[in-house]
């Protein structure tokens, strides 16, 4: 579905990307994790051409979004939701509206529809009394959740989280991890996380990745993962005090 | 795609690498930023279209508009206030400070009613606009907006446009209007110019070509600030530092051209 080839990504005179290929299958959750600084965002943009290779090619099925632009490109969005860092909410306009407002701008659902997916979405990340709310009237966790909400709001086929998890207590941080496990398996959405979380990572995901020096230095399903020999992974995964065993529950 | 990448360059061999390279920059933002300015003027009918854009319309409307009033009134009146004393003190060296109504009339017509309205709103309009919409590059709201395949330009930059194109005209003329009662002013406490008479005088150079003139400077003044605070917005890097300068060269670069397009639009409809 996503697939990466050869791409080389050069920012500030070094390459973030280094003639990185992978590909990820239709309905996988897929988890890129790293150190900071490794590219794990800068490959998310690429997936939606926020950024452009340096060289090499970036396809989504059978449309190279690297060379996309105009009407060809904004369809290949459509199939995306993101979620940023941030949350990226509109500061001026109300949280429910923020979540609705992908559907107004391109949709042409009724207002009632409008508002009952508006609020299930919130129902889903735990914002059910908080769409009147403006994004600077709820904390940041909060704006992440609302975020994810219009992010998932026009049932994309991929949603991309950036750190989803970050800056978010451990119990409601499980409960993004559940909730991307819950859309995954209900509604077939391929998912592709950033994240620094590997203890949610273990948790949810098909297969993770672990980015370093610009390419993937491990590409497997949890179990192999934890049992990794990769100094890299290795190191990452000690850091999180997780040993060779895994998680209980994995 | 608004959404643009870092621009970065190992550095330049000599210096003219380095001013060649300056100048490919410089000329791909005149160029980015004249095919935003024009797709937002394409977009102006779109805004009628959806009552969200309407209500948008009307808010950019009350900013450009309503919110600009009061220093727009203190600065056209002071402004005509000042022309008329300068011009008075100097006519009336020659007993003839009865024309100060005309003066004052030319002057802001054809030229200080659109510069200051241009000015101001450069000043308060486009810097709030570089600063909101540099804000929202830097959260990535702008990326969020362009990955749900809305356009930024029609989303944000048209209806600050249609606001500016609307406002700009209508507030160089009500400067006009209270430039000459404050040089009236002026006049009638300073000067001793009866009000009938210097209204007569006013009016007797007050022609519609002149008031044309003006509206027309005013208008492109009005999408030129635009165009310069939005572009400088989308193009906001390096975040809350990056906001700051972007709100700053907003200022600067609009009242340049301000200046230089002041010029060249008098030189092209007053033959020498």
């Amino acid at each position: 579905m996503i697939r990466f080839k050869q791409v080389t990504k050069r920012l500030g005179g070094r390459n973030v990307l280094d003639d990185l290929s992978f590909e990820i299958k239709k309905g996988e959750i897929f988890i890129i994790v790293g150190p900071s600084g490794t590219g794990k965002s800068v490959t998310l943009k690429h997936m939606v051409r926020l950024l452009t290779p340096t060289s090499g090619s970036v396809w989504i099925d059978d449309t190279e979004i690297s060379a996309a632009n105009g009407g060809e490109l904004d369809r290949v969005r459509e199939r995306f939701g993101y979620l940023f860092q941030g949350g990226a909410l509109l500061g001026w306009i109300s949280v429910a509206d923020n979540i609705a407002l992908p559907l107004r701008e391109k949709t042409k659902v009724s207002e009632e529809e409008i508002a009952q997916r508006v609020a299930d979405a919130l129902r889903m990340v735990g914002l059910e009394n908080d769409g009147d709310k403006f994004p600077s009237e709820i904390s940041g966790g909060m704006q992440k959740r609302a975020g994810l909400a219009r992010a998932i709001v026009r049932r994309p086929e991929i949603v991309l989280y950036d750190e989803p998890t970050s800056g978010l207590d451990p119990v409601t941080a499980r409960t993004i991890d559940r909730l991307i496990k819950r859309l995954n398996e209900e509604l077939g959405i391929t998912s592709v996380v950033v994240t620094h979380d590997l203890q949610g990572a273990l948790l949810s995901a098909d297969r993770i990745a672990m980015l370093n020096g610009g390419r993937f230095v491990e590409v497997s399903e949890p179990k192999t993962f934890v049992a990794s020999d990769q100094p890299e992974v290795r190191g990452f995964l000690d850091a999180q005090f997780i040993s060779k065993k895994g998680l209980a529950g994995m | 795609m608004i959404t643009r990448e870092p621009t970065y360059s190992d550095a330049a061999g000599n210096a003219w690498v380095g001013v060649w390279r300056a100048a490919v920059l410089e000329l791909g933002s005149i160029g980015r930023a004249g095919s935003m300015t024009a797709q937002s003027l394409v977009m102006l009918p779109l805004l009628l279209a959806t009552r969200r854009s309407r209500r948008e319309l009307a808010r950019q409307l009350y900013i450009t508009g309503i919110k600009s009033l009061a220093l727009i009134t203190i600065v056209g009146m002071f402004t005509g206030m000042i022309l008329g004393l300068q011009v008075g003190l100097e006519l009336r060296r020659y007993n003839q400070e009865l024309y100060i109504g005309s003066a004052v009339m030319v002057s802001l017509l054809r030229e200080m009613g659109p510069f200051m309205t241009g000015i101001i709103l450069a000043a308060c309009v486009g810097s709030s606009m570089a600063a909101q919409i540099g804000t929202m590059t830097v959260n990535d709201e702008i990326a969020a907006l362009e990955i749900m395949s809305i356009s930024p330009v029609r989303f944000l930059m048209a209806p600050r446009m249609a606001a500016m194109v609307l406002m700009t005209p209508i507030l160089s003329f009500y400067t006009c209007v209270l430039g000459v009662i404050g040089g009236g002013i002026v006049g009638l406490t300073q000067l001793n110019v009866p009000w009938a008479q210097y209204i007569n005088m006013a009016m007797d150079v007050a022609h519609l070509r002149d008031l044309y003139v003006g509206l027309f400077k005013a208008l492109v003044f009005g999408i030129v600030v635009t165009s310069v605070s939005c572009y400088e917005g989308f193009t906001t890097t390096q975040g809350a530092v990056g906001v700051g300068q972007a709100t700053r060269r907003s200022v600067i670069v609009s009242i340049l051209l301000i200046l230089v397009l002041g010029y060249i639009i008098t030189r092209l409809f007053y033959d020498l």
